[in-house]
């Protein structure tokens, strides 16, 4: 039984009484960078596979969300950042032991290619926004060249997206000073969650009847790859040390309980995968935006959750104001209402 | 690399507050932020109580997590020696390293956004003298050090008496010592 408190109240902002140094900017960039995978997975598998015809707007169209996408989360990422100023320290090394350092080289990468996928694509997929490019030197060499070489550009998009998509989870994964990321479950949970999100959001955009089937064919079985990742998850944090078991109490009884359960498994998986089953067997029509728009939101509220709750764990916790209950403990029998060591110290 | 260590006697210490006020004093560090602080721990049932006052910094840890996670190298060990420290110029606020420290002793300096933490009084180090905090103490419970020396201080306690660190199941390394 052992209590300990501050006598020196340590009160450093964002940091006491929980960590909470990452707030929206990071969750967003996190839910948009994993989207961004998503959106270069399916646009270069589609186009390897050859499915210009079962699913047009994967092949020439989505290629474009994908930059878009990810600026708006390198926003609020640069938003996060308390020195905005010095961002360009990120690019003047490399910081083998840090994801972080990786994660900002893997963006620099990431971005000529997602635009090459759009060059490759431009003119079968926005044919009003090719001509202006095309009437622009070098823009017409440019497209040429690259429908000539749209494959290559498809497979060199493939292990970037899945790099992107893994290093988000990653990212988080290697704190091993944050008992709820320290599980290298992470990365492969964060990968098939931006890559269900990708997937979700082509069926909720595509007019195709064919395409928006295929996909939600595909959503739902990265669902259920994901569902298993959870699974997995809780079980490795459960049988694990006092720092993951108190971790995942915050999930199983604790205050994320509700929002880790209710609006992420089962609002953003469980009610999508059986929605995604009763399209394909052709039964709601009506419904069929519901299940995408599900999906996207289970994916940021994953990330939410993970980055919130990830903080809070820790391996060393102080009551930085005085605490009447940790006196209780410390009485015999733990009984409340005893003389000895209440009254003035409560004053 | 040469290992600084800082031992501190919780025998001896009366939980004063010396060494937080001399560190602000020291270091300027705003009001509202600590680079230290001071841990009042009470274990067993009424009345057989024990008290245990612990000073407590960052550790600077010889495998310090939040030197690996910087992303830029504003974090990192001074000198080829285990005192972790930022460089204002290269950081960028990320907060990487805030998350990697399992003692959650680093801090964000307000209002200009750079991570900081206890130095160990580099400054003074550098010249031959004690860190603030250790110099101050009224009871003389702290003492500072090279680890490596056989013949310093601090060696010589960890020698002799019996000491414990804080969570050494981090893997981190810590270099306070609290002998108990």
């Amino acid at each position: 039984m052992l209590e300990e408190i501050l006598i020196t109240a340590r009160d450093n902002p964002k940091i006491d009484p929980v960590m909470h140094v990452w707030g929206w900017e990071i969750s967003v960039y996190l839910f948009l960078g994993g989207l961004t995978a998503g959106i270069m997975f399916f646009s270069a598998l589609m186009l390897l596979l050859r499915k210009d015809k079962e699913a047009p707007f994967a092949v020439n169209g989505l290629a474009l969300l994908g930059p878009i996408v990810l600026s708006v989360g390198m926003t609020t990422l640069f938003l996060d950042l308390e020195v905005k100023w010095h961002v360009h320290r990120f690019y003047m090394t490399f910081e083998p032991t840090s994801p972080m350092s990786y994660g900002a080289w893997i963006l620099i990468l990431v971005y000529p290619v997602a635009i090459l996928q759009i060059l490759s694509t431009l003119r079968a997929g926005y044919p009003l926004l090719a001509a202006p490019v095309a009437r622009l030197f070098p823009g017409r060499l440019l497209l040429d060249a690259a429908e000539r070489f749209r494959r290559h550009i498809a497979w060199a998009a493939i292990p970037l997206a899945v790099g992107l998509g893994i290093y988000t989870g990653i990212l988080l994964s290697a704190f091993s000073a944050r008992p709820f990321w320290n599980t290298g479950l992470l990365g492969p949970l964060f990968l098939i969650s931006g890559l269900s999100t990708g997937a979700a959001l082509t069926a909720l955009i595509t007019r195709e009847h064919t395409e928006k089937r295929l996909f939600t064919r595909v959503d739902a079985g990265l669902i259920v790859v994901e569902l298993a990742l959870v699974a997995l998850l809780i079980v490795n944090m459960k049988t694990g040390t006092r720092l993951q078991l108190e971790a995942v109490q915050h999930v199983l009884g604790g205050d994320y309980t509700v929002a880790f359960w209710g609006a992420f498994v089962a609002l953003g998986l469980l009610v999508p995968l059986a929605l995604d089953y009763f399209e394909v067997k052709g039964a709601s029509r009506r419904l069929v935006l519901v299940a995408p728009v599900l999906v996207l939101l289970g994916g940021y509220m994953l990330r939410l959750i993970a980055v919130d709750l990830g903080q809070e764990t820790t391996w060393i916790n102080y009551d930085s104001e005085f605490n009447v209950q940790l006196l209780d403990r410390v009485r015999v029998g733990g009984e409340s209402g005893g003389p000895v060591l209440t009254g003035k110290v409560m004053q | 690399m040469t290992r600084y260590a800082m031992v501190i006697d919780t025998l001896l210490c009366i939980g004063c507050a010396d060494c937080v006020i001399a560190c602000k004093t020291e270091n300027k560090v705003p009001a509202g932020l600590n680079r230290d602080w001071v841990v009042e721990a009470t274990q067993g049932t009424y009345p057989n109580l024990t008290t245990e006052f612990r000073s407590e910094r960052c550790n600077h840890c010889s495998h310090a997590t939040c030197v690996e996670q910087c992303p830029t190298g504003a974090s990192h060990y001074w000198n080829d020696t285990n005192i972790v420290l930022v460089d204002p110029r290269k950081c960028t606020g990320c907060k990487a390293c805030i998350a990697a420290c399992p003692y959650d002793a680093r801090l964000i300096m307000h209002p200009d956004g750079y991570i900081d933490k206890c130095t160990f009084c580099v400054h003074r180090v550098e010249k031959g003298l004690d860190p603030a905090c250790v110099a101050v103490c009224p009871t003389r419970c702290m003492h500072f050090g090279l680890l490596d020396d056989a013949s310093s201080k601090v060696s010589e306690l960890l020698r002799t008496r019996r000491y414990k660190v804080l969570a050494p199941e981090t893997g981190n390394h810590p270099n306070v010592y609290y002998l108990t």
